[in-house]
């Protein structure tokens, strides 16, 4: 399979990708280093980068400040429940588009997706006004639902387009076999689409994670995710950079370790169908 | 293969997902329609009664709607070109033999995974400063006067933003895509001594068709709906106020809950102009 | 299968925890909406000693950044929410929210809280019908604020009360380009209590209104270009790189700096900047009052950040509790022996300006409480308007317009229109809407 390049080629090639790479995580970078630096240093011309006196002064004022922890479960709890609660409702739905397709299939898999393209300042209004009625507002279990509807339609169809890489033929031999629907798709299907379920998962959790509009609007205190730690930190009186990096580091490193270990079950995962 | 009885069952399956999901856009868009046709101003006690089609017309007579529309179309293309373009050269260059490469593509996909609210401020304050940003730094280390990035660039600055997040969802779907090329027949092309540029446009590229269309078809839901990175950096001022700005502006800084519901149902009606068009290009491409 | 099950229990177990309460103890918990502003943290850092006081009172702090805090809790009261106890909210928004019976009148609170105390320009901005529906937190105006050292470099004095002519001829002799140091720094950032604000409060010192007694637009006017155009004149010739982005907060970090040699801004800036933990040109600040045209009319305007209770909540004697506490003479007190003197709350009770020690540490407090009494909302420029207001106009219409005149004016400073073509759109626009609005 390897194709076999010169070490020269090789060589050029490690040098451009690294330097692209790094070019692009830089911004990541430059906001982690800064959240070690004192407010002063971290507006010093010329910049600083690794030689300066680290401290973890700004991380122990933003824990002063906020419960970081509440936040942080918030998060979790909100992120991971709208996911799974999403998946649950899509997997039905995308085996009966893979393998019971109809003149109708596609279209309602582009109206769902179509759903999403609503602005959602314009029905913030009225959902507001629903909620109050309801009871949800400031509640996990409201953002919950409100962000499972929101990424729907990207689960229902990441699904649909791993359940029809698997040949129908296994689904055949198991109804031959006398298996019912749910335990056709319970025993038979599911485990092998796991691998395409962890990385639908995956990239909603991240979608449903930092999802910032719905987050802010529908919550006060107790329900509040990460997002809103993050605009209590965004344009302070005086100097902010360093506390800024400190809390935007603290927001974003749960996703972005958990994105690095699971990469190769993202990247794998992250084809909508696009590779066949 | 399908019978009878699984067709039904079928339509059974497919039902919480499409019920929940017509609720979803069916209640909230009712309201909007409601609310729309009404004078609704609770700044000044709420319901004043039927309006007709003034907010309509109000809306789109405003000086502020056609720019707005454009400040869209241009976010939305912008955005899309760069990271479709950078990505296939990127998918392009990860797909080469290197040393490191699950560490460079680790660098690469970070972006994905910061909030938009973060990345906007991170960009906003320490790099697109005029005074303390990396950026000024930078050009004034080279003696050039330092940009004003979000207020002479605003579009630009935005859409460099925007795009830092999604170059790698396009690079990552495309890589995929990449790497599914059948290696022999790029191979024999290389062995016909066909150059490099004629390879990518009749090989390459053909083949990565669907894979674009369905990175510009997930980007465009997303970026027809950006926010934050408006909010956070200018505030919809210099130009940069998108529709979805627009109606945010007249629904909760105005507090004319009428007049931006009648701009959320426009906003509506772009978006199908929108994804219809998109939907016959991807329909097309994802019969294949 | 077992995937199927964990699957289940998962979300199941999801959607417990989501809808888990929290444990109900005889408790009240009150709900706090404030800003990231350094006195509204150094509150919520205190709330441990309101607790010792109150132990049957729980606090949950909901802290915004000011732009999404404003539409947080506008949209909380206007639909009627509940979610918060206790908002802080502005000078603009007390008459106008009191007048709709939203706000708890704030009239039966404890004696000692001593509501006669509070410097009448404040208290009146708060008072609707004679009724108090918020109690201010900390009041400010706006002053010049200039570095001394490099005023003295430049060989001239500043006056207790400068003109725009002075500031002008200020700015061109401070200016040192090569060096970063900007002659002046004012806001330029895009919103009605951002660039508007100062504009609006610059505009009376010309004679300026934003409407005549018939609620006509004024931007054609001639005092209109004359403000614009100074500004321009001044912050193109003078002020920093990036104006058009800086509100407040930039202003701040860049006068700390020592990169702004003026700085007209609000009264609290005064602490920030005169404090060395954070300013690097702490000892080399003066003051003066705001400037004027020669009209009998400065520019300097008047806000009070207030703690409100929105009717219809279900806490509001706990709430009572806290506002009382935290604008309280305690409170005051309570800062000073923890921070000290110089950071308290400013610019809202009598008795802190009558207090020696204050006087002593704070040697913005005599310039603070002079802009404060120089300022009348009721008539606020040259000319008689039908609005009260000194950098606003209380109406429920004008944050949504003036936001957008900010933009336009902002573009202006950007260099991406001229003032004629910003004053016009400015014109039009402000018309339109009075029109939607059926004045």
């Amino acid at each position: 399979m390897a194709r076999s390049v010169t070490t020269r080629r090789k060589i050029i090639n490690t040098a451009l990708a690294w330097s692209i790479g790094l070019l692009i995580f830089f911004p990541i970078l430059w906001t982690i280093l800064t959240s070690f630096k004192t407010e002063a240093t971290a507006i010093a011309n010329p910049p600083q980068f690794f030689f300066f006196d680290w401290t973890l002064e700004n991380y122990a004022v933003v824990q002063e400040r906020s419960n970081y922890a509440r936040f942080l479960w918030n998060s979790i709890i909100i992120a991971g429940g709208s996911t799974i609660l999403g998946i649950i409702i899509a997997i039905p739905a995308a085996w009966s588009m893979a393998f019971v397709p109809s003149k109708r299939t596609k279209d309602i898999l582009l109206w769902m997706l179509s759903t999403k393209m609503l602005p959602a300042v314009g029905v913030l209004y009225p959902l507001y006004l629903i909620f109050i009625e309801l009871g949800l507002l400031d509640t996990r279990i409201g953002l919950t639902i409100v962000l499972m509807l929101v990424n729907l339609p990207i689960i229902v169809w990441m699904l649909y387009t791993y359940f029809r890489e698997i040949p129908g033929e296994i689904l055949e031999a198991a109804r031959m076999d006398g298996a019912s629907l749910r335990s056709e798709i319970l025993y038979v299907l599911t485990p092998m689409a796991v691998p395409g379920i962890a990385s639908t998962l995956l990239l909603n959790f991240i979608l449903a994670w930092n999802e910032a509009f719905w987050t802010l609007n529908l919550t006060a205190a107790k329900a509040a995710p990460l997002t809103a730690f993050i605009a209590s930190y965004s344009s302070p009186e005086g100097l902010f950079y360093a506390k800024l990096s400190a809390a935007s580091t603290m927001a974003i490193a749960p996703i972005l370790i958990l994105g690095w270990f699971s990469q190769k079950q993202l990247v794998r995962g992250l084809t909508f169908g696009a590779v066949k | 293969m399908a019978t009878q009885h699984s067709r039904s069952a079928a339509r059974l399956m497919m039902a919480p997902a499409v019920i929940l999901l017509l609720g979803w856009m069916l209640v909230p868009l009712t309201m909007t329609l409601y609310f729309s046709f009404k004078k609704y101003l609770p700044l000044r006690g709420g319901d004043l009664g039927w309006a007709g089609f003034d907010n309509y017309v109000r809306f789109v007579t405003s000086s502020a709607f056609w720019p707005s529309v454009q400040a869209t179309l241009v976010i939305v293309g912008g955005v899309l070109l760069i990271t479709v373009a950078l990505g296939i050269v990127l998918a392009l260059l990860l797909d080469q033999p290197m040393w490191g490469q699950g560490v460079v593509r680790i660098l690469v996909i970070a972006p994905f995974f910061v909030m938009p609210t973060v990345s906007a401020l991170v960009w906003k304050n320490m790099f697109m400063d005029p005074v303390n940003g990396l950026f000024a730094h930078l050009w004034a280390f080279f003696g050039a006067q330092p940009i004003e990035w979000l207020s002479q660039a605003s579009l630009a600055s935005i859409i460099l933003i925007v795009s830092w997040q999604w170059l790698p969802f396009a690079t990552l779907i495309l890589l995929t895509a990449i790497q599914s090329l059948d290696s022999e027949q790029l191979e024999a092309s290389e062995m016909d001594g066909a150059p490099p540029l004629s390879r990518f446009m009749w090989i390459i590229l053909p083949h990565l068709a669907r894979a674009i269309t369905i990175v510009v078809l997930i980007q465009t839901i997303f970026l027809l709906s950006i926010f934050a990175e408006i909010f956070v950096t200018t505030g919809g001022a210099f130009g940069s106020r998108t529709l979805t700005y627009l109606i945010y502006q007249r629904v909760l800084e105005s507090l004319n809950v009428g007049l931006g519901s009648a701009g959320g149902i426009y906003a509506v009606i772009l978006a199908n102009i929108i994804a219809i068009f998109l939907m016959r290009i991807v329909g097309k491409n994802l019969d294949a | 299968m077992r995937f199927g099950k964990t699957l289940c229990t998962a979300s199941v177990l999801a959607i417990a925890a989501a809808g888990a309460a929290t444990a109900g103890s005889h408790m009240t918990t009150i709900t706090i909406a404030t800003v990231n502003n350094g006195d509204m943290v150094r509150m919520q850092g205190l709330a441990d000693e309101f607790n010792k006081e109150y132990p049957d009172i729980a606090l949950e702090w909901v802290t915004l950044e000011e732009n999404v805090l404003r539409q947080r809790v506008t949209q909380d009261i206007t639909a009627g929410g509940g979610q918060f106890d206790v908002m802080t909210i502005g000078t603009y928004e007390v008459p106008i929210w009191g007048k709709q019976g939203w706000l708890v009148a704030l009239d039966d609170m404890p004696e000692d809280w001593d509501a006669d105390d509070f410097l009448p320009a404040i208290s009146s901005g708060l008072t609707v019908d004679g009724t108090l529906y918020a109690a201010p937190f900390y009041g400010e105006s706006s002053m010049v604020m200039y570095r001394t050292d490099l005023m003295e470099q430049a060989g001239l004095e500043m006056p207790d009360a400068p003109t725009w002519e002075f500031i002008t001829k200020a700015a061109e002799a401070m200016t040192d380009k090569e060096n970063e140091v900007y002659g002046i720094c004012l806001r330029g950032k895009a919103g009605w209590g951002e660039n508007m604000a100062f504009l609006t409060a610059m505009s009376n010192s010309f004679g300026a209104r934003w409407f005549d007694e018939n609620w006509t637009p004024q931007f054609d006017t001639e005092e209109w270009a004359t403000t614009l155009n100074t500004y321009l004149d001044v912050m193109n010739n003078y002020g920093p790189p990036g104006a058009s982005t800086n509100g407040f907060n930039e202003n701040l970090s860049l006068f700390q700096q020592g990169k702004c040699g003026m700085w007209i801004d609000a009264t609290v800036a005064a602490s920030f900047v005169t404090n060395p933990d954070d300013s690097t040109v702490a000892d080399k600040v003066g003051f003066a009052l705001a400037p004027d045209a020669g009209n009998g009319k400065r520019s300097n305007w008047l806000w009070a950040w207030s703690l409100a209770i929105p009717s219809g909540t279900d806490a509001e004697d706990a709430a009572k509790t806290f506002v009382a506490w935290a604008t309280g003479k305690g409170y005051t007190e309570l800062v000073a022996q923890n921070e000290g003197w110089a950071n308290v709350p400013p610019g809202t009770r009598k008795s802190l300006y009558e207090n020696e020690e204050y006087l002593e540490a704070a040697p913005f407090a005599e310039m603070t409480l002079n802009s404060i009494n120089e300022a009348d909302p009721k008539n606020p420029t040259v000319d008689p308007v039908p609005y009260t207001g000194i950098q606003f106009v209380a109406i429920p219409e004008f944050s949504g317009f003036a936001t957008q005149v900010g933009q336009e004016f902002s573009a202006a400073l950007a260099g991406q229109q001229s003032a004629e073509e910003a004053l016009e759109k400015a014109q039009a626009l402000v018309s339109d809407e009075m029109e939607a609005a059926g004045y």
